[in-house]
């Protein structure tokens, strides 16, 4: 970066604007002065508080979402500079400049920078990601997890909903029903839960459908891209393996 | 197959392999006669092909239906997704780009040449016996030469990357470790198969071939 004359630092970001869902995008510049420690997300909080573009005239602030600023609740994720991750945690020191902001387009863009990701949550209901405990009486206790498959069963809870994996995966298109790596491995969570086991089945029969497990086509970016680590090749594998078993099964009458 | 492509994709995965994948291997296999020992060997391969029973039907259930919904449902799967590898440069993923673009190589390579092959064969322009001269003439122009090798090179490709991904398909190869080592069996298929077919073009590119070239003249307007 060409250091100005008076040798104010500052910090140039080129964002991708979008006035509602169906209008045309277009992309603005804005120059903010530098601060220590600053991230993605305080950069957007400086175009509120002063919404002035770099060739100074006045605009409306960009608009974003975010919550928990510590990279737990996924909300902030957008694409900076060509790669879809959080906004919160992506650090100014460590992105080269100018920094680029797109919304992640493989979901509906709502304005500017924020997105519906409501398809994610379709897909969870989908699988049916979650453990069905209640009755009209009380069922007592379920069996327990042994603590070392908890520690592996954690990492698989980490995940977010992000929608990251699925702004990678080549095969999350309008033209394709894939449901997206995430909720394949939420399946592989709740199936191996010793209570969700119980309705796995139930959860591996969803998998089976249009748009289930065969949309993945093995390009393995998912892996490369979830900011949690989730392992989400091989979760997608070993669900392979658990629909494939099942297919037999039930072919065979077993 | 609407509401459910889930066994539509699984029998499409399957028949890459069985019996289209093995069939790679043994046409593979059958033409490299013609390399290792020249045009007998390679009309001995001929012969033992011709004399399996009932083989108007292997051919109709074995290749021809196989290859018409994998192909047809693959140009389908190709169609259904997008190339990020300008933003995501991962091998893998050029893997996966390259998956589908060998695909459409090999679905408009293996008409063509079914074309000026076999379907030579079924009109009467030529008979079996001829084929190794009509893979002369074919070889020995340089572009038919060139085109060729394109053509076997996608195909061999499109079929080796397709095992490593057969294998996670069905859940057989699970961690990355069992991908890793997959892959380089598959890439090691990929040189092998690829030498097998592009060695044969070699052979039938040399003047051992040439013979019964008169028989050829009836169709040199097809080339
Ligand atoms: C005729 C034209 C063909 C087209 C258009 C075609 C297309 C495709 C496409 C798009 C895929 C990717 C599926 C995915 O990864 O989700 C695929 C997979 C595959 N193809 Fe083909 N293909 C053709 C011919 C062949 C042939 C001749 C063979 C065998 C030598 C073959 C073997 C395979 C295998 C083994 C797979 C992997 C299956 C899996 O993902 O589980 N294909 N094909
Ligand atoms: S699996 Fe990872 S990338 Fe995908 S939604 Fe969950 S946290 Fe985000
Ligand atoms: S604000 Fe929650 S992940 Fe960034």
């Amino acid at each position: 970066m060409a250091e100005t004359t008076t040798a104010k630092k500052t910090v140039k970001f080129i964002v991708s604007r979008q006035d509602t869902p169906d209008a045309k995008p277009y992309t603005q510049e804005f120059e903010l002065p530098y601060r220590p420690n600053m991230n993605v997300i305080s950069g957007l909080m400086e175009i509120q508080r002063n919404p002035v573009t770099a060739d100074g005239s006045k605009t409306t602030p960009v608009c974003w979402e975010s919550n928990c600023l510590e990279e737990v609740c996924g909300a902030c994720s957008m694409v900076i500079n060509g790669k879809p991750r959080q906004a919160c945690s992506a650090l100014v020191d460590q992105l080269e400049q100018p920094i680029r902001l797109e919304p992640m387009r493989t979901f509906p863009v709502v304005r500017d920078l924020v997105i519906n990701r409501e398809r994610m949550f379709n897909a969870l209901k989908k699988v049916k990601a979650w453990i069905p405990i209640d009755g009209t009486y009380d069922l007592g206790p379920g069996p327990r997890m042994a603590e070392t498959k908890r520690q592996w069963a954690y990492e698989l809870s980490k995940c977010m909903t992000c929608g990251v994996c699925l702004e990678s995966c080549p095969n999350v298109n309008d033209r394709n029903s894939f449901i997206g790596p995430a909720a394949i491995s939420q399946v592989r969570l709740f199936n191996a839960h010793p209570t969700g086991e119980m309705n796995k089945e139930e959860r591996l029969e969803a998998l089976m459908t249009d748009g289930g497990i065969e949309g993945c086509g093995n390009s393995q970016n998912c892996v490369r891209s979830c900011p949690k680590g989730i392992p989400l090749t091989t979760s997608i594998a070993a669900m392979n393996k658990d629909t494939t078993k099942h297919l037999f099964k039930k072919w065979l009458g077993m | 197959m609407k509401g459910n492509s889930y066994f539509s994709r699984k029998l499409h995965s399957l028949l890459g392999i069985i019996p289209l994948g093995g069939f790679i291997v043994v046409h593979g296999l059958t033409n490299y006669q013609a390399f290792e020992r020249g045009p007998e060997g390679f009309a001995k391969g001929v012969e033992t092909i011709n004399s399996l029973p009932v083989l108007p039907l292997l051919e109709i259930f074995g290749i021809y239906l196989p290859l018409l919904f994998h192909g047809i449902y693959g140009l389908y799967v190709a169609y259904q997704s997008n190339s990020n590898t300008g933003r995501f440069q991962y091998g893998r993923n050029w893997a996966f780009t390259a998956q589908r673009v060998t695909g459409v190589i090999t679905f408009v390579f293996v008409f063509w040449h079914v074309y000026q092959t076999r379907i030579q064969v079924y009109l009467g322009n030529i008979t079996h016996e001829e084929l190794g001269s009509t893979m002369n003439h074919i070889a020995s122009s340089p572009l038919m030469f060139a085109l060729y090798v394109i053509g076997v090179l996608a195909a061999v490709f499109h079929f080796s990357n397709g095992l490593w991904a057969f294998l996670i398909s069905w859940g057989i190869t699970i961690g990355p470790r069992a991908q890793r080592i997959s892959s380089y069996i598959c890439m090691g298929v990929f040189v092998i198969v690829s030498a097998l077919f592009i060695l044969s073009l070699v052979a039938f590119s040399g003047d051992e071939f040439k013979e019964a070239a008169n028989a050829a003249l009836t169709w040199t307007n097809i080339g």
